[in-house]
């Protein structure tokens, strides 16, 4: 087994965030670590935390952390934050530790910011690779905060057990993500920032929103309906309420075996993204080449629809050896 | 594809509640390509190489403008070797005067930048350093 691979299974932080940086940046070490890792993998609880930037992720984050550690001092938590990279410069301001105060020096608590690099989803392409090195190497809660930007970025749920929608009111319109599919994603929602005025027409709307994508409100244990959850991520209060849920989705996903399904979905996911990121690099290759240039040639002069370019070049190179 | 980029953590340990001189230069390292670490004001010198060490960063910049950097920053050197983070570059923003930034440097401090510093200056000293390795 590599020294690397040893290191991280016998609790070397320093070799954990190492192998984190080889991961992120797609090096062969990288791979070769998480390959060797990987049957250590499948015990941690991935959570995911989302919803529009500001309305109090990372808050809420810190004093979920600490809740659970004071709970169970053995408990060993991760959190990776997902911060946008500037499209301009490719680089960008990670700036979530900020509210992490609490949490900040527990030795059983590991904080890795991570930038976007281009992935438009909420997560980078490889935060599920660095969540599986952190599964490997021992932690029991996985919390994953995504980007804060908008009401697309729904990738988390192929790739958290428990998924917590974060609203907030005063954030523009009467719930930010309520209009795309951010609710349908959502396990748990909290409603955050529960101190300001407007928080119980935030909550109405929240609540009818909520009723149109569950009509039906029989509660017989089999069909999960997220709670709403009112929280002050800056004092705490209510976040006991919201590790109590996070509790409850596991054993409601253990007992319904949908578990080991959300674990298939998020693995399945996985490779999906890798052969694709795979094929695109492949393709990047491919429009190198001679060939490609000339059939763009002939759609230059309008010669060649692009259709039927398409079919002359799937004679060629890879688009025929992949099919 | 394989992509690498420079990581650096702004921390500001001590008292002073200014952050501006941070994040500015904050900003100037994100429009240089490098992804920056912010952690914000009142850092303990055990949160800076707490930070430093899981996020595995290439540099550390400090900012002090307390006053305190003479206590500060050899505590954060002295830490940081204890938690084997020797090869990481540690820079120094603040109201330095020479003899203390003398000092600082000959404890392991990679370069200490004035008040009037340009935020260019202080990129290309982070480039150049791993242009070379
Ligand atoms: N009044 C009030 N303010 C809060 C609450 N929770 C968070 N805040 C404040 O809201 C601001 C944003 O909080 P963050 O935790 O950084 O929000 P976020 O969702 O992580 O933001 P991004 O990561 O930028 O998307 C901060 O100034 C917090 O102090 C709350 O419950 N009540
Ligand atoms: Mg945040």
């Amino acid at each position: 087994m590599p020294e690397l691979v040893q290191a991280i299974l016998q609790g070397d932080r320093r070799a954990l965030a190492r192998s984190i940086t080889l991961v992120e940046n797609d090096t062969a070490q990288g791979q070769q670590t998480l390959d060797a890792l990987f049957p250590k993998t499948g015990k941690a609880h991935v959570v995911g935390i989302t919803g529009a930037s500001g309305a109090g992720k990372s808050s809420l984050v810190n004093c979920l952390v600490d809740i659970l550690i004071q709970q169970d001092p053995k408990l060993q938590v991760a959190v990776i934050a997902v911060d946008p990279t500037s499209p301009f410069s490719g680089g960008s301001v990670l700036g979530d530790r900020i509210r992490m105060r609490a949490i900040a020096e527990n030795p059983n608590v590991f904080i890795r910011s991570m930038a976007s690099r281009g992935a438009l989803g909420g997560l980078a392409h490889n935060t599920q690779a660095v969540s599986l090195v952190l599964d490997a190497a021992g932690y029991d809660f996985i919390l994953v905060e995504t980007v804060g930007a908008g009401q697309s970025e729904v990738e988390i749920a192929s790739l958290a057990h428990s998924v917590l929608v974060v609203e907030a009111p005063g954030l523009g319109d009467d719930i930010q993500a309520a209009k795309a599919g951010i609710m349908e994603i959502a396990d748990i929602l909290v409603l955050n920032k529960a101190d300001k005025a407007d928080v119980d027409a935030a909550e109405m709307a929240l609540r009818s929103m909520l009723a149109m994508g569950y009509p039906s409100t029989k509660t017989d244990g089999s069909v999960w309906v997220p709670p709403i959850l009112r929280t002050v991520a800056t004092d705490g209060k209510g976040v006991a309420e919201v590790v109590n849920a996070i509790q409850a989705h596991a054993e409601f996903l253990h007992s319904t075996g949908t578990w080991q399904q959300r674990d298939q979905t998020r693995l399945r996911a996985f490779l999906h993204g890798l052969l694709e990121r795979k094929r695109n690099q492949e393709w990047q290759q491919f429009i190198q080449k001679e060939e490609f240039k000339q059939v763009l040639k002939k759609i230059y002069i309008h010669e060649l629809s692009p259709y039927a370019a398409v079919e002359q070049l799937q004679s060629i190179s890879f688009l025929k050896n992949s099919h | 594809m394989e992509e690498k980029k420079i990581r650096v953590l702004i921390a500001k340990p001590g008292l002073d509640g200014h952050d501006r001189g941070a994040k500015i230069i904050a900003r100037a390292l994100r429009d240089a390509g490098m992804e920056v670490i912010y952690t914000g004001l009142r850092q303990t010198p055990e949160m800076v190489v707490q930070a430093a060490l899981q996020e595995d960063v290439d540099v550390i910049g400090l900012s002090v403008l307390s006053g305190a950097h003479m206590s500060l920053v050899p505590r954060i050197l002295d830490l940081a070797k204890q938690a084997k983070l020797e090869d990481v570059r540690i820079f120094l923003g603040g109201i330095i005067p020479a003899e203390d930034a003398k000092a600082l440097i000959k404890l392991g401090v990679k370069a200490v930048y004035g008040p009037g510093t340009s935020t260019t200056q202080v990129v290309e000293d982070i480039q150049t350093l791993f242009e070379k390795a």
